[in-house]
């Protein structure tokens, strides 16, 4: 066991256990927090590991964003504060096809390693990072955007009910709208 | 390294992700368990860069990257989506969704769009 095996089993330790508190608390806001914790140590893991821009990216956009638009969304669907109790359904089936899920990978996955060492390669700085994206992967990354874009379409036309009808529904949402202006 | 201790921890995780998934009732709570199957799968995704010496360096890192930006579309249109749903119903308990209802209309029933001019 060396330092990185004892900072592995340590964070992953953590993330695990911040994981378990996300999908049982019984508190809403507390498991947007727990999950905080569990991207955290997941992002130190990556730091470990010699990925140090994915640990940053992860730390921007996972616990800088994803993290605080759920945050947003528990406060907009205005979710009890405190403690609730009817946020689980009874679940002896997710019980089994998780616990399923989780042994059978990790049986498999211990099954093919067996306790054996690798050399660290470089680090994953931006630089070799940013020369792989833009020579050998530009064609997804180009894919990638374009899949943003659509989503941020998608996204705004979801939340507003005046676009994407049709007809003489369109016309009279639109005669009833207070604002102007459907475009 | 030993490589077998952050596998365990992805495995882990994305059991934990599918026991999330199938056992809370909120929208919003199931779409945090869909964050932990995908970090699960990112933290795959890095080790095995480590693991398996690949014709192209940083290949796994790479496809991190590519993941964690699919998550944040997925969350931005999830999140729009359980919004309307919380605008129509009121509520946000996946279990509450009924597939097979036609949509609520938008106006209450009777009044006719010339009525509505």
């Amino acid at each position: 066991m060396t330092g990185a095996d004892l900072l592995l089993l340590a964070l992953g330790a953590v993330a695990v256990g911040a994981g378990v508190l996300v999908v049982t608390t019984k508190q809403l806001v507390r498991a947007g927090l727990y999950l905080v914790v569990c991207l955290g140590a997941l992002a130190g893991d990556y730091l470990v590991l010699g990925a140090e821009l994915v640990a940053w990216v992860q730390v921007l956009i996972y616990v800088g964003a994803v993290v605080v638009l759920l945050l947003f969304a528990v406060m907009l669907t205005r979710a009890p504060i405190g403690a609730s109790d009817d946020l689980d359904r009874p679940g002896w089936p997710a019980a089994l096809i998780g616990g399923g899920a989780g042994l059978g990978l990790s049986v498999l996955l211990v099954d093919a390693y067996r306790w054996s060492t690798v050399t660290m390669p470089g680090a994953g700085t931006a630089e070799r990072l940013g020369e792989q994206i833009f020579t050998s992967w530009v064609l997804p990354f180009e894919v990638l955007s374009v899949l943003l874009l659509s989503a941020l379409v998608g996204a705004v036309v979801l939340s507003r009910p005046d676009i994407g009808r049709r007809g003489d529904d369109a016309e009279a949402s639109a005669g009833s709208l207070t604002s102007g202006g459907r475009r | 390294m030993r490589p077998v201790i952050p596998y365990v921890t992805a495995a882990l995780l994305f059991g934990l992700g599918v026991y999330g998934v199938l056992r809370r009732r909120n929208a919003v709570l199931v779409l945090m368990a869909v964050e932990l199957m995908l970090n699960a799968v990112n933290l795959i995704l890095v080790t095995a860069d480590t693991t398996v010496r690949a014709v192209l360096p940083h290949s796994g890192q790479v496809f991190a990257l590519f993941v964690i930006v699919l998550a944040a579309a997925e969350i931005g249109v999830g999140l729009a989506i359980v919004l309307q749903l919380y605008r129509l119903r009121a509520t946000v308990a996946v279990d509450d969704v009924a597939l097979t209802e036609p949509p609520v209309p938008a106006r209450p029933v009777g009044q006719s769009a010339e009525a509505a001019r």
